[in-house]
């Protein structure tokens, strides 16, 4: 089931203290952040960098480094709960549940649900775990987690109670059940814009990631490396500012034209949502590469639950494997746009100094992987 | 059409029933109307509130489990308001887990049942698969649309009573899943299996619930783009042969 032997794992993970990271969207940006702090305090680290976060992968990374004590390990959601036993792990940290690629993996109540049970029958299992995110705190509150709260930018995949199925009500910060009387737990712990507050202590992030998003990926990193690691704050904040790229993901490419463009992942809505968010208002041109491979979710029926109108007036073009259901989606946006299957045929020919390469997954690890 | 405010889009419960991009299909008919001069909007019927009366259209769409149970319990309370529009020549289009509340029952894998509308004979219990793929449809010829193109992935069996008329004869993919059928069609009340969202892949279909609602035809539009993604998402699905099924069906009718 593991498609490797869970005693490989096992091999590998002998004697390390193991954290792994999941969620829908940000494990990898975490898992990298976590890492650094570490490092930043002297601490050796063995991760799975690459995001390579299957059993395969994860047992890969460990075997590559097989010296240091403390392994940060991001994990696919749908495989944490098969993995937590063969490495023994002592913390996990969890940061959200959204869609994703709905055909391949089911639904979201479904992950909670077999979060939940690893968190019911581990009773030493530590966890860190986002307190905004209604399904995260449903999956992790029987193992009495630290909490912080991240805020819930996107709430459209968590309306009603993962306890009872009655409707969440939501306020500015907080949900709330009027039925069962299910609440966003309380806790010192919370990310208000870009300062971490711990305690009381307010840290200000000095990040060079773009987005709200990697804020939310940043404190949650953060507060492990401080709570559960113990590293200094000044150390693990420094370890954090250091970091430019995450796998590939934000590099800025040249093209052959001679311009800059920057490579961006979005996933699912909830990704896309905040990267248009951060686009919005931007000169760049845009390109949005979308295919539909399993690895993206072989329904692109979620084009329709992005606010792609926040393109409208910006240079836009639709590529990608689907760049005809993009295009259509944008038409109806009242978004112009050209239709380019290449994308970095598109990207040179959009106007303008830069270009955002906005990629689905598998256009993502094409690009990241292909000789500019 | 109700009142002087134009055509009434209604998004019923957004939060429940959207799992699948379902509001593209209240953005396309809502848009298909302004490109023609004429006046749309979107309504959203917050889960939790009363449905009203006095929409034009009203979209049911997908959801997970729990939501639908939810939706079903609002749905229900508001069945007065949802007859009277039918009655006043309003259109219902309801997809996947919206087109399962159409009928009586819906019965979940672990035995309990949950109760729809029961605004169409039929019924629908979980079956041991999902459904999940492309979904190719020849409609019922007495709409005049071309071929359906959509996406499906649910885990419903639904089984129309003997008077219930389909959407459509699948020809590639599952639809209702016991038979060759997709969704159902009585009156101005259409349900089915296809997402994609459906509408954007099918704009006649959603030229066809407008021309409903205003009572006359409509003038075509400047479908290019939609035409190429049709034809992409045909041939993709066409791996199934469902070309070679249409013409025979077509040679058996004579």
């Amino acid at each position: 089931m593991l498609g490797i032997q869970p005693e490989l794992l096992a091999e590998v993970g002998a004697g390390r203290r193991v954290v792994l990271v999941s969620a829908t969207n940000g494990k990898t940006t975490t898992t990298r952040l976590l890492a650094e702090a570490l490092r930043a305090n002297g601490t050796a680290v063995a991760t799975n960098h690459t995001g390579a976060n299957m059993p395969a992968g994860i047992a890969a990374a460990l075997a590559r480094d097989p010296e240091p004590e403390i392994a940060i390990l991001e994990v696919d959601e749908r495989w944490l709960p098969k993995v937590v036993d063969p490495l023994n792990a002592e913390l996990l940290v969890l940061g959200n549940l959204t869609r994703d690629q709905l055909d391949r993996f089911g639904e979201v109540r479904a992950i909670a649900e077999q979060w939940r049970e690893v968190c019911a029958t581990h009773p030493d299992l530590r966890v860190i775990a986002n307190a905004s995110d209604p399904h995260v705190v449903w999956a992790s509150e029987p193992a009495d987690p630290t909490w912080i709260a991240l805020g819930a930018p996107w709430r459209s995949d968590a309306a009603t109670c993962p306890r009872c199925a009655g409707l969440l009500t939501w306020s500015a910060d907080r949900f709330d059940c009027g039925h069962c009387g299910f609440a966003q737990p309380d806790t010192p712990h919370r990310l208000e814009d870009d300062v971490l507050v711990l305690d009381g202590e307010r840290i200000p992030l000095h990040l060079r990631l773009p987005g709200a998003w990697n804020r939310m990926n940043a404190a949650l990193a953060l507060a492990t490396a401080v709570l559960h690691f113990e590293v200094p704050i000044g150390r693990a904040v420094s370890g954090l500012a250091g970091v430019e790229v995450v796998s590939g993901r934000f590099s800025t490419r040249r093209l052959s034209n001679g311009r800059n463009a920057r490579v961006l992942l979005a996933k699912n809505p909830a990704g896309w949502t905040e990267v248009l968010r951060w686009l919005h208002g931007s000169e760049a041109g845009v390109v949005l590469a979308v295919n539909a491979h399993i690895a993206d979710g072989r329904d692109p029926s979620w084009l329709w639950d992005v606010p792609y109108e926040l393109l409208r007036g910006l240079r836009v073009a639709a590529s990608g494997e689907r760049a005809l259901d993009v295009a259509v989606r944008l038409d109806y946006g009242g978004v112009n746009c050209f239709v380019e299957p290449d994308p970095l045929v598109a990207a040179a020919r959009l106007p303008g100094p830069e270009v955002d390469i906005i990629a689905s997954y598998t256009q993502f690890t094409h690009l990241t992987k292909r000789s500019w | 059409m109700t009142g002087d405010s134009g055509v009434r889009v209604g998004l019923v419960f957004p939060e429940l029933l959207g799992t699948y991009g379902d509001r593209g299909n209240a953005i396309v008919i809502v848009e298909r109307c302004r490109r023609r001069g004429i006046d749309a909007e979107i309504v959203e019927v917050a889960a939790g509130t009363p449905i009203p009366d006095s929409l034009d259209v009203y979209l049911f769409g997908g959801g997970e489990d729990d939501p639908q149970v939810m939706a079903s319990a609002g749905m229900r309370a508001s069945r007065d308001a949802i007859d009277r529009a039918l009655g006043g020549g309003s259109v219902i289009f309801a997809v996947c887990a919206g087109f399962q509340l159409l009928g009586h029952t819906y019965e979940a894998r672990g035995g309990e049942t949950l109760d729809g509308l029961g605004l169409v004979d039929m019924t629908t219990a979980a079956g041991p698969s999902r459904l999940i793929g492309e979904v190719v449809v020849e409609p019922d010829a007495s709409l005049g649309l071309p071929i359906l193109t959509g996406f499906e992935n649910h885990g419903g069996r639904t089984r129309l009573g003997p008077a219930e008329r389909p959407l459509g004869r699948v020809l590639s993919g599952g639809g209702n899943g016991v038979d060759d059928l997709d969704g159902v069609l009585r009156d101005h009340v259409i349900g089915t299996y296809l997402h994609g969202p459906v509408l954007p892949r099918n704009p006649a279909l959603a030229d066809l619930m407008i021309g409903w609602v205003l009572g006359r035809e409509l003038e075509p539009l400047d479908d290019v783009l939609v035409e190429q993604l049709r034809s992409e998402r045909l041939e993709a699905a066409n791996a199934t042969g469902w070309r070679a099924r249409l013409r025979d069906l077509r040679l058996n009718r004579g």
